[in-house]
């Protein structure tokens, strides 16, 4: 991977941050709706005070000029301060993220971790129940809404059965000085496997419900490219070798056949964050996406403007994460 | 065939292999003989679709699923191979009889250096490897060494660290060949090692095959669609046709005085051995399709020397001492 690669990534960003910014403007302005008056709500306040308060925030100007000093700020890395919370966006998403990042990071672990092996499996033992089941289910996942999903493991698992907890990233009892903002990662540096315990009883079924989809794409990916390479004349020779059979399928077989499944994991990252926004509100979990759900109903302009383009940002640099990795993983490609 | 005795190594006996496909099976390897002696060269020529691969795959029992071995037996010193268990079946494999794929491009793995590739096959094999891990890896890298260099591959020690890609098309085969030998079988099976290959570089691989059998004494099965590799090469030849054995015995016999038709017009259409004066004349026609084949000869629509006689099963018939074909006309009965 040369510099150039990266330099020209970092290149195609312009286009498409400019393009999303004049998107996220168009689509808030096309929106009824008027932060002001959601915030007054019921009260009665007199019509200057409005004015003031709509000066206040920016908004008597017309949409095209709040779009430059929007531009212009934000290539300073100013995006403005928060209706709603009256600081500036950045800190608000910061304190966010660390939530999402954790929910995702998790939904990608236990999405690769039951995805490769039943991909492999259902690959191996072709058109056997077990590879029927792995199809219907992937199928399943794939189109399931994802709310629906979340809601129906919230009423087995946390209303009905009451094994796991109904919503938020931890109990109160368990609460604790912040080190990574990873509550995982924290708890067991802080010496509290029972936090550990309640964090991880928090996270598990927004984790599942975020990965589901992810977990069925990724099994497909996995079990067409497993079936691709075991018919490939590499695996027959290494088979000529005489080799172990677990030595054929996951030396020479798997290690060719993961190659699309880590770009497309990569690349699925990024629409992970998407899936939060609906994940986190079913689960009440204190993320970003819940954060930007919010600001959308109460119309906070510049958080959801911020936040868009963090999604955009992050997403162009997920697929060069995934190009880099197919780079790393297949010989061929090295320059 | 009736040539069991000691010197036999390998002998298969009414191979029979099939593909259930959706417009039938596939019958592509029908009671197929073979028999390779110790130390023998023994050729295997016919057009592509006529059952080379699948024969000596199925010896190697590698034969794929929607493939099978529907019947025969498969005695490699004096061993049953279809009875054996997979695991039995594995340390035979690589070891005892090693085989070298039609496509070296396509038969190294992207994704693992050369070096991987060789050496893996030496730790599955090679028992006089030392036991300490540092030593074994040591001696492991040396025959790998050593393997490359017997190859013909320059700077070995280097070229070991680089993946297939980054060798030529007579590189790779080499590369492959080595992997075959690293484990000094008793029998290489080199299905088609030239094909792809520039004809100087041909000929060195074949050389390279050559010398290493005079070497270490192991038996060659050469199989090829050349003919004039055979001649040079070749202690006996089997011709293949539609999935049948249908001439073989020693090559100077059969290429000097052919006796199955299509045996003669594989040799009319080879330049450089065509028989006194004869014009080149390659077979008209295909391989018919192996699906449903009725009784009768499998050359039938191609032969020149056709007959009504010829609309029946054809079986193998003598033609002379260690030599057969599979042609109604050697028949003294049916002669007419
Ligand atoms: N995977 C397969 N599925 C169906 N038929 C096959 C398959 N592999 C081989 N065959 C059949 O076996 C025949 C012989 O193939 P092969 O042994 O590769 O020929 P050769 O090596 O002599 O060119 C082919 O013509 C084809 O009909
Ligand atoms: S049996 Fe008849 S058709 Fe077949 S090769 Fe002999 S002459 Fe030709
Ligand atoms: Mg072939």
């Amino acid at each position: 991977m040369s510099l150039a690669r990266l330099i020209e990534r970092l290149l195609q960003l312009v286009p498409v941050l400019l393009g999303v910014s004049v998107i996220v403007f168009v689509m808030i302005t096309l929106t009824p709706g008027d932060p002001v008056e959601i915030m007054i709500g019921d009260q009665v306040v007199t019509p200057e005070l409005e004015a003031a308060m709509r000066h206040d925030l920016g908004l008597d100007r017309p949409v095209h000029e709040r779009f430059f000093v929007f531009l212009g700020n934000a290539v300073q890395g100013d995006f403005g301060e928060s209706f709603y919370h009256r600081r500036p966006v950045i800190d608000v998403i910061a304190e966010r993220l660390p939530a999402t990042i954790e929910l995702s990071l998790v939904a990608l672990l236990i999405a690769l971790a039951t995805a490769i092996p039943l991909g492999v499996l259902a690959a191996i033992k072709r058109n056997s129940v077990l590879d029927r089941l792995a199809t219907v289910g992937s199928l399943l996942g794939v189109s399931l809404p994802g709310f629906w999903f979340g809601i129906l493991l919230l009423m087995l698992f946390a209303v009905h059965l009451q094994l796991l907890p109904v919503s938020g990233r931890i109990g109160f009892s368990s609460e604790i000085e912040p080190i990574t903002h990873f509550l995982l990662i924290d708890t067991l540096l802080r010496g509290r496997p029972d936090a550990f315990l309640d964090a991880l009883s928090h996270i598990v079924l927004p984790a599942i419900t975020l990965g589901l989809p992810m977990t069925a794409i990724l099994m497909r990916v996995t079990r067409t490219s497993m079936l691709e390479v075991m018919r490939q004349d590499y695996v027959t020779f290494a088979e000529a070798k005489g080799l172990a059979r677990h030595r054929v399928l996951f030396r020479h077989a798997l290690k060719n056949a993961l190659i699309p499944t880590v770009s497309v994991a990569a690349i699925e990252t990024g629409s992970l964050l998407g899936g939060n926004m609906i994940v986190e509100t079913v689960f009440g979990w204190p993320g970003l996406g819940r954060l930007v759900v919010e600001s959308i109903f109460v119309r906070n302009y510049p958080l959801v403007q911020a936040a868009v383009l963090f999604y955009a940002v992050t997403y162009v640099m997920l697929n060069f994460v995934a190009d880099i990795l197919y780079t790393v993983l297949n010989p061929r490609v090295k320059l | 065939m009736n040539m069991q005795n000691d010197d036999t190594l390998l002998q298969v006996q009414g191979l029979r292999t099939v593909f259930e496909t959706r417009a039938g099976t596939v019958c592509a390897v029908d009671g197929v003989d073979v028999a390779v002696r110790r130390g023998e060269c023994l050729g295997v020529v016919g057009e592509s679709g006529s059952g080379k691969s699948v024969t000596f795959g199925s010896v190697m029992g590698l034969v794929r699923r929607p493939g099978r071995i529907d019947a025969g037996r498969i005695l490699f010193e004096g061993r049953d191979l279809r009875a054996l268990t997979p695991r039995q079946m594995r340390a035979i494999r690589g070891r005892d009889i090693a085989m070298t794929m039609q496509d070296a491009l396509t038969a190294l793995n992207p994704a693992l250096t050369v070096g991987e590739q060789l050496a893996e096959v030496l730790e599955a094999h090679d028992e006089e490897l030392p036991r300490g891990r540092a030593a074994r890896r040591r001696a492991i890298r040396d025959r790998a060494v050593e393997m490359l260099g017997l190859v013909g591959i320059p700077s070995p020690g280097t070229r070991l660290r680089q993946y297939p890609h980054e060798f030529s098309g007579g590189m790779r085969q080499r590369i492959m060949i080595a992997i075959a030998l690293a484990s000094k079988p008793k029998l290489l099976i080199a299905d088609e090692p030239t094909t792809a290959l520039d004809v100087t570089i041909q000929a060195q691989v074949l050389e390279l095959i050559s010398d290493i059998r005079a070497e270490l004494g192991m038996s060659v099965v050469l199989i090829t669609h050349d003919l004039g590799v055979v001649a040079e090469h070749c202690d006996r030849v089997m011709v293949m046709y539609a999935g049948q054995v249908v001439e073989q015995g020693p090559t100077a016999e059969v290429i000097g005085q052919p006796k199955h038709p299509y045996t003669k017009g594989l040799l009319g259409s080879i330049p450089r051995l065509a028989l006194r004066g004869e014009k080149i004349h390659p077979i008209e026609g295909q391989v018919p399709e192996l699906i449903d084949l009725p009784a009768q000869c499998r050359f039938y629509s191609r032969c020149r020397e056709r007959g009504v006689e010829c609309l029946q099963s054809i079986a193998m018939q003598d033609a002379g001492p260690g030599r057969q074909a599979r042609c109604i006309r050697l028949n003294p009965e049916t002669v007419s």
